[in-house]
């Protein structure tokens, strides 16, 4: 029988295009200071850590044992997940396993990326199979660029739905302070007119690359009742990471991962009419049209629904469904952090601590991940201890 | 069992991950690097808590996990003990030298960590408990390699 | 804990080129071959953990490469970096946490990188890479630390090597079972002293699956489960210069928990056979000082008094271990795949009698920074 797990601590960096005040192993020291202060535990108290990133965008191998002396792991057992964009939602299930299982009570999870260090493109190009895709159909925004021009043409959905999206996560990062684009408002017209890099995405509608880190605390029922105020329960958690290859994905119908996943999860939660049972959503979203076709995989509404959904303002602060008050990825994006991001902030929300970002009363949210080929991560967290 | 290679040419694919990095040294790393370079000095700091002196300085101790801050800063070495060493006779594109050299662990007079670095010569009298020197190189760009060696004592 | 077992498992041959097979190819024959072990099918596993490295496999996000092969089709699915031992552990942790089943299944192909320049990259870009080192050279620094620190001689370290590449004849699966002498150690290639060639493990190409069950999946497999009993890891310093490389106490921590875990007081007289991850010879000796079976200092003894023989009283690596073979990430998995056919009886002709407890370790970081320990039992 699982135990039941909640996370009763987060923290963070604040996010930036490069840090050049410190080295990798020193930002993720700063992000898991603060997520140990936000619980008021100290390293002495962690059990265990799981850490995760993708090892090209740094050039380090075993970021596990080199990372120790920052991540806290000197002396203790530490392992290293990592599954490309999905690795913070990785690291997090990961981190609850292992509290889950009852070997550890306190689990560190630990998510980073230092962006400005190497050529991200030069990098995740190489995640294609070297034989088959690597030369041909290749990197993150080629994929996403298909994926977004057949959904238009199947829905007639434009650039400028695509455009409301990038403004709703840039106005959202307004109000977060740790935000790569805090500060940094764009109107919607400045979007649309921003240059074209693929068709149809167009610089306004892609994450930035980002160096930050994200830590989150983990803990047992026993252990997270007696610590934290309101911790964050765990109702559920899935992952589909079904392709191998690119070409495999079918374009012309919803993002299969992500609604196989999500089924698994509402399904574990309860979760019968998302956009009614969820209160806020951490959506890991790498680019606008993702914002309109994934909320539909997700069942927030029918398919082909997802322009009209937007523009009602049910996904802005105060709709029916908030999405991503943090900004989302498009506004920060520390690629092995960035999932990990959507676990801790729709942690923050439950635990009521989001400040200017918190969305009243939260009772229960949902944070995804995306990465890989096509791969779809879920967890659902709530205020409610798990039956 | 007949092999299908009898049937079809085995293919292999060339290729290689070749990408430029920039690592940020940070704040802490770049006060001792600076120092190799401008002053010819190794910098060492102490942990607050443990007392340990730590060369390469660090911004947090891991074993008490706190920080370390810019206050007790210290020179240590130049002149060091070695506490474990290796001659290297296999060589790759890698080292900074041709073969043979040594690697030692180096016990820096002040520190509390061994300091790995590299000895050229001398290994007729290269031993655990002798003691060595750090020689500066010429030419000094703010890197590890500013030191261009460490240098047998007799 | 809640009883789990390692139900079913299989290895491919080690060897230093498989030139007709992909990373996709090897994973699939192992994870259906280790099915086919259990006599279950792909619908009893309800998750799995692929082991794998982005450097070692010249790809981001390596996993992406062995999902299918590894019937991740519609299922959950995570991937660790790092010794195969660790994979197995979250493996069994997600069995622990509510799942019934995981496979684990890790592979490398040596062949096709670079291991000094793979290896380099496991060391600080700013203070240590620029020197050169890799996981030879700093393992010469621990083997030179270690063998003056206690007096053990070279000599010593060789009759390791002699014995491992020996025990590899009778597994077929062994990359480099070989007779040979201690002279001919001590006369093999220096690489960087104390290490020369034969004291040093090959880099082979290899991949290994297991099956980690609950108590419904041991019934419903064929095989004689090989239970849990108890598992721990942990990491110690990251520089070199910060840590006692002739103390492993990450190591000590590890098997001080597993054995409080497996409800073992005397490891030396309850544990019946043990595999552990000697990549150099100096390796073993050490490892089994960090796991209690001997005082600091004795290691080097253990050979030469014929104890960790294959009909010693404590039998050290009777598969050959990883000086035999040695596919990166996936030695640690074999190491546990090992272990378990000792309890199981049916390690062929490298079985030892009797084996009731078996210790499996596995190692991760330059001289062995973290280590992972397993002990099966046979109820
Ligand atoms: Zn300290």
């Amino acid at each position: 029988m699982a135990r039941r797990v909640a996370i009763i601590g987060t923290g963070q960096t604040h996010h930036r295009s490069q840090r050049r005040d410190v080295n990798g192993r020193e930002m993720i020291h700063e992000a898991v200071q603060r997520a140990l202060a936000d619980c008021e535990l100290t390293m002495r108290d962690i059990d265990a850590v799981v850490i995760g990133n993708m090892d090209h965008f740094e050039a380090i191998n075993s970021v596990d044992t080199w990372s120790v002396e920052g991540s806290g792991g000197v002396m203790k057992p530490i392992m290293k997940v990592t599954t490309g964009g999905t690795t913070g939602t990785s690291v997090a299930i990961a981190a609850y396993y292992h509290v889950a299982s009852g070997m550890f009570d306190k689990v560190l999870a630990i998510g980073w990326e230092k962006n400005s260090e190497s050529d991200t493109t030069g990098a995740i190009v190489t995640c294609s199979d070297p034989i088959w895709d690597r030369y041909s159909y290749s990197g993150a925004i080629p994929s996403l660029a298909t994926e977004a021009s057949a959904y238009m043409e199947k829905y007639g959905a434009t650039q400028r739905d695509a455009a409301r999206v990038a403004l709703r996560e840039r106005t959202h990062a307004q109000n977060n302070p740790y935000a790569h684009m805090h500060g940094r408002p764009l109107t919607l017209d400045e979007i649309l007119d921003s240059p074209m890099l693929a068709y149809p995405i167009k610089l306004g509608d892609i994450c930035p690359r980002t160096d930050g880190a994200a830590a989150v605390v983990f803990a047992a029922e026993d252990v997270a009742e007696k610590l934290a105020p309101r911790p964050a329960w765990i109702k559920a958690t899935a992952v589909r990471h079904t392709y191998s290859w690119f070409g495999d994905v079918d374009q012309r119908t919803g993002l299969e991962s992500l609604e196989r996943a999500a089924r698994e999860a509402y399904a574990a939660a309860g979760i019968k009419n998302p956009a009614e049972d969820f209160d806020v959503a951490e959506l890991y979203l790498p680019y606008s049209y993702a914002g309109l076709k994934w909320i539909e995989s997700l069942g927030f509404c029918g398919p082909g629904q997802g322009p009209q959904f937007i523009w009602d303002g049910h996904t802005d602060m105060g709709g029916k469904i908030p999405v991503n008050p943090s900004g989302g990825v498009m506004s920060t994006n520390c690629i092995g952090a960035t999932a990990l991001l959507r676990v801790a902030e729709a942690a923050i929300q439950v635990m009521g601590k989001g400040g200017a970002r918190q969305v009243p009363d939260v009772k229960t949210a949902l944070a995804t991940g995306f990465g890989g080929c096509w791969w779809s991560d879920v967890v659902i967290l709530g205020k409610e201890k798990p039956a | 069992m007949s092999d299908w290679r009898d049937e079809v040419e085995a293919l292999t694919l060339k290729g290689q991950i070749k990408m430029p990095y920039t690592w940020s040294v940070g704040e802490t790393g770049s006060r001792f690097l600076v120092a190799l370079r401008d002053e010819q000095k190794i910098l060492a700091n102490r942990c607050p808590l443990c007392g340990t002196v730590y060369v390469p300085p660090r911004k947090n101790c891991g074993t008490c996990f706190a920080d370390i801050g810019t206050d007790d800063w210290l020179e240590v070495g130049p002149e060091g003990v070695v506490t474990a060493f290796t001659i290297i006779h296999q060589a790759h594109p890698l080292q900074p030298l041709a073969t043979p050299f040594a690697y030692a662990i180096i016990q820096l007079d002040g520190a509390d960590v061994g300091f790995v670095h590299i000895l050229k010569d001398g290994w007729d009298r290269l031993k655990n408990g002798v003691r060595v020197r750090a020689k500066f190189g010429i030419e000094r760009n703010g890197r590890i390699l500013d030191i261009d060696g460490f240098e047998i004592l007799t | 804990m809640e009883k789990i077992a390692i139900v079913g498992a299989a290895q491919t041959k080690y060897e230093s080129r498989k030139a007709d097979q992909t990373f996709y190819d090897m994973v699939f024959d192992v994870t259906t071959a280790a099915l086919e072990d259990a006599g279950l099918t792909l619908a009893d596993i309800d998750n799995i953990i692929t082991v794998s490295n982005d450097f070692l496999d010249g790809r981001t996000i390596s996993s992406m490469a062995v999902g299918e092969a590894a019937g991740a089709h519609d299922k959950n699915i995570s991937t660790v970096e790092g010794d195969g031992t660790f994979g197995a552990f979250y493996g069994a942790m997600r069995v622990l946490g509510g799942f019934r089943s995981t496979l684990v299944v890790a592979h490398s192909k040596g062949s096709e990188g670079n291991p000094q320049f793979i290896s380099n990259a496991m060391f600080d870009p700013i203070y240590h890479r620029p020197l050169g080192l890799d996981t030879t050279s700093a393992a010469a620094l621990q083997a030179n630390a270690y063998l003056t620190r206690y007096g053990i001689t070279e000599e010593q370290c060789a009759q390791v090597a002699v014995k491992n590449h020996g025990n590899a004849r009778h597994n077929p699966l062994a990359h480099q079972p070989l007779e040979i002498s201690v002279e001919e150690v001590l006369r093999s290639p220096k690489v960087a002293d104390p290490l020369k060639l034969l004291d040093c493990s090959p880099v082979s190409d290899g991949a290994a699956a297991l099956i980690i069950g609950n108590e419904e999946i041991a019934r419903k497999a064929k095989t004689k489960p090989a239970w849990v009993k108890g598992v721990a890891h942990c990491a110690e310093e990251y520089f070199l210069g910060d840590r006692d490389l002739a103390n492993p106490k990450a190591l000590r921590d590890a098997a001080k928990r597993a054995y409080q875990m497996a409800g073992i007081r005397d490891p030396r007289r309850e544990i019946d056979v043990a595999e552990v991850y000697d990549a150099f010879s100096y390796m073993e000796p050490l490892w089994l000082e960090g796991l209690g079976l001997c005082d600091p200092g004795q290691g080097g003894q253990l050979t030469e008094s014929g104890l960790t023989a294959m009909n010693g009283a404590l039998p050290v690596n009777p598969s050959g271990g990883v000086l035999s073979a040695h596919a990166l990430l996936v030695a640690g998995l074999a190491r546990l795949i090992e272990a378990s056919l000792q309890i199981r009886g049916e390690a062929g002709a490298h079985q030892i009698p009797g084996v009731k407890t078996a210790l499996a370790h596995g190692t991760h970081g330059p001289c062995g920074q973290s280590h992972c320990i397993w002990i099966l039992g046979e109820s």
